[in-house]
This record gives C-alpha cells, structure tokens and sequence, in this order.
C-alpha cells in the first residue's frame, strides 16, 4: 500500500505533471510565476487546496453522488463545494491564522475555480482508485496521495518556471521575443523536459 | 424520468444550501472586527499612496495610526494632505491636532541651456539614470541636473516640466511626496518646507576655478554670502555655500551679494498655505 501510494505521489509530480504534461492550470503558471517568493506562495496555496477539495469531493461523490446515479452532475457539485470549501478556508485562517492568511494574501481566493483544483478532484474519480484499492478507505487514502502529488508538482513547476524566467529576463531577448513569446517558448521546452520522466517510475518501482 | 430530475435539483439545492448555510455560520461566528477608527481614517487620507509618511502607502498608514497608542504614530506625516487631514486624523483619534509641515521640491541646480554646455553627444536611453552610468552624466558640470526628467516621471501630480534642460518645480503642484528626490541619480532634489526663502541654487563641490569653467551660475564657494550674512546661517563647505534654515531670516541679503547668482529666492506660491487656511 505504501509503495503504491508513493508511486501515485511521484508520478504526479514527476510523470503526469498538472502543468507541464496535463496543461492545466496555465494561468497562474504564468501569472504569477514572475518571482520565485510569490511562486512558492501560489503553489503552496494550490497544495493545501488540492488537498482539502480531495478530501470534501471524494466521500461526497461517493456517498452521494453515485448512491443516487447522479455522476453526470459531478462538474457542477465540484466547482459549488470547492468554491464554498476555499471561501471558508479563508474565514477561517483570517480568524485563527492571520500569519498565514496574509502570506496566502490574494491567492488563495484567486484559486477558487482553478481548473487545475478541479482537475485533481475531477480525476481522482476517472482515476477509480476505489476499484485499484479494493475499498472506499484505500481508494481515499490513494486520492488524497494524489491531490498532495499534484499539488507538490504544481510547487514544483512554479519555482522551476520562476528561476527559468528571472534568467530569461536578464538575458536581454531579441525584441520580438521580449515578454509573454520568450515566456510561453520557454514553458513549452519546460514541459518538453519532463516528458523525459515518462516510464521512469515503473523501471524505479519495479512495477515492469 | 420526472424523478431523476426532481432527485438531481433537490440534491445539488441541498449540497448548495448545506454550504451557504455553513459559510453564514463561519461568517457570524468567525467574522473579525475591523477597526472603525481604520476605516475612518483611510477614507480622510488622500490616498495617493506615495510613501512620504514611512508607511507602505495610505493603507499602511491608517493601520498604524489606528493601532497606536498613547499618540505614538504622529498624526501629521502626510504631507500631501496637509493640516486639512491632519486636523481630521486628530479629530477621529481623540489626540491633539499636529502642525504638518508642508514642504515642496527643490531643484538645487540652475545650469540651463544659457549656463553651462554639453560635454559629450549621448544617445542612449532618454533617462538620467541611463545618462549617469556612461562619465557620469553628458551636462559639463559632473553635480548639476541631467535634465532627461526622472523624476517628472515619477511625480504623481506633474508639478515637474523640463524647461531649458533643467527640471522645473511647480510649487502650486507639488504635494511634498519625496519621489522625485529619490528618483533623481544626481541627488539634487531636495524637500524644503513650504515657506518663501533663499536656496542655495547649485550643487557643484569643484573648487572654484573648475566651476566657473563648467557653469556660469556655479558656486564657487567664496564665502561672500556667509561673510555678509547678519545671522551666519550660511557656511561654505565642499567649496559650495549652504544654509541653516533655522538660523536664516529670510533678509534676501545672500541673494544680493551673490557675484554668481546661484542664491536665489525660492518662488513658492504657498499652495499649501492656502489650504490650512481655508
């Protein structure tokens, strides 16, 4: 079990990257990937949300949504709870966290609808890992793997893209390259790279 | 059919008014109480964000002051608002009402086109920053305005033009905010309370056969402004005359002696002083 949940956690930062390899959540990695301090604030905001939408989406797909044959209402049940979920996040850590809500400052409204957060929580379920674990239990724990996995990878990727830019910007680009072009070649070779994780995982688990 | 759709609707209305009735409790129960003397007295400030009061813009400003105690953050250190906010400011925290000291920018340097020349052709990027950086400036005189306006871009209010290759300050404009003296790469511009008096219009520190070749209203630092001053407030260091404000009198006698004609008397239409007063 420990071994497939580290395999999950892995592959999603590495192999299966939410930004570089699914392409979701594109905007912030541009927006805000200008300096590496608010880089790490966003990706450790998306972390802590990807987690905590996991945890509130799974049991109520489960328990709710598939017990009444309603799956097809999953998108609109998703986007309702997650955004519900992150508005009282914030209420509660302006009450009890103000540290943490002002070093989250704007971000974390910002990710409500993240398609990325909907992502996870879209595809923890096409995922199946109730069928992969044999139980709700184990399916959850592999979920929520899953959501921290992505979350890491999203961290990851920002700071990466965000050292890329700041060397890219002093490098003095030719004109009509300057700003968003030189950004999105820089991305595109970015998630060119991690294709090469591809088929890393199976040979380091042994799972070939 | 009929029971599927009725299922769906009640499910997600449940799912959504099980959520909006959460945050409503979150809301009563976990809502911070925002400081009403804040709020108050960031709607009083002008909201100009420009710093001069040490604090991260008005927003910062208006949290320190409601969150002081025993008077500690003064009430006058926003120097656009003048003694209109300041009174308000005083008025909302229950403290004694603090004279703003109203001030506007100096440019210390009256090196014209008609004053001193160029030394080089430079053609690079139009700021003084960028000028700086090669020789120190193209201006003959190494100390004196470069004139490419860096500090006129970053005035909030345009109070500086660029007239006959030095910058120019508007005194009715100038709200004493202080950007322009950090812009400026010469460091020249200077606050100075908003009073009529005499400026020492030069900042050239060559001794005095240097200064005169450079600019014909450099300041050679003879000392004949000190020697006829009734108070001696002027001293000459640096080969280049200053005045201690808190001696001077404003006689205007510096002015007169002046052979180079670099004290000037400061045009200072007193726009702040206006507004206190009405």
């Amino acid at each position: 079990m420990i071994k497939s949940l580290l395999f999950i956690i892995f592959s999603s930062i590495l192999v299966d990257n939410y930004v570089l390899t699914k392409f979701l959540g594109i905007c912030p990695f541009l927006g805000v990937s200008k300096k590496t301090d608010t880089a790490t604030g966003m990706g450790v905001a998306v972390t802590f949300v990807m987690l905590l939408a996991t945890a509130a989406t799974y049991p109520i797909y489960y328990l709710l949504l598939e017990r009444f044959g309603l799956q097809y209402m999953q998108t609109i049940v998703f986007i309702l709870v997650i955004a519900s979920l992150v508005q009282l996040v914030e209420i509660i850590l302006k009450k009890y966290i103000p540290a943490l809500h002002k070093s989250l400052g704007i971000y974390l409204p910002l990710i409500t609808t993240n398609c990325a957060v909907l992502g996870v929580a879209a595809n923890n379920i096409s995922d199946d890992f109730v069928t992969q674990a044999g139980s709700f239990g184990g399916g959850f724990l592999m979920a929520l793997a899953a959501a921290l996995g992505c979350g890491l990878g999203f961290l990851f990727a920002m700071i990466l893209f965000a050292g890329v830019r700041s060397r890219v910007e002093k490098a003095n680009p030719p004109k009509c390259f300057k700003g968003l072009p030189i950004t999105l070649v820089s991305a595109s070779i970015l998630a060119l790279t991690f294709y090469g994780f591809s088929g890393i995982l199976e040979s380091l688990f042994g799972l070939q | 059919m009929i029971k599927a759709i009725l299922t769906a609707a009640v499910l997600v209305t449940a799912i959504g008014l099980a959520c909006a009735a959460v945050l409503v409790i979150a809301a009563i129960f976990m809502s911070v109480k925002e400081n009403e003397a804040e709020k108050k007295i960031r709607e009083c400030l002008p909201g100009a964000n420009c710093g001069a009061c040490g604090y991260t813009g008005c927003d910062g400003y208006a949290k320190a002051l409601a969150e002081s105690k025993n008077g500690q953050v003064k009430t006058n250190l926003c120097i656009p608002g003048a003694d209109a906010v300041s009174h308000k400011i005083s008025e909302i925290l229950g403290v004694e009402f603090e004279d703003t000291v109203e001030q506007v920018a100096t440019v210390r340097c009256c090196g014209d086109c008609d004053n001193t020349e160029k030394k080089a052709l430079y053609s690079g990027m139009e700021t003084c920053a960028a000028a700086k950086l090669i020789f120190g400036g193209d201006t003959a005189c190494a100390y004196g305005c470069l004139g490419r306006g860096d500090c006129a871009a970053v005035c909030p209010h345009g109070a500086i033009c660029l007239d006959d290759g030095i910058a120019r300050v508007d005194a009715r404009k100038c709200i004493g905010c202080g950007l322009c003296a950090k812009a400026c790469p010469q460091k020249i511009i200077y606050l100075m309370p908003d009073v009529e008096r005499q400026v020492v219009a030069c900042s050239n520190k060559q001794k005095g056969a240097d200064a005169v070749k450079v600019c014909k209203n450099a300041c050679i630092g003879c000392g004949l402004c000190a020697k006829n001053c009734p108070t001696g407030a002027i001293t000459v260091a640096d080969n280049l005359a200053s005045i201690n404000y808190e001696l001077c009198t404003r006689c205007g006698k510096c002015g007169e002696v002046c052979k180079r004609g670099c004290i000037r008397t400061a045009d200072y239409s007193g726009k702040h002083r206006q507004k206190s007063a009405g």
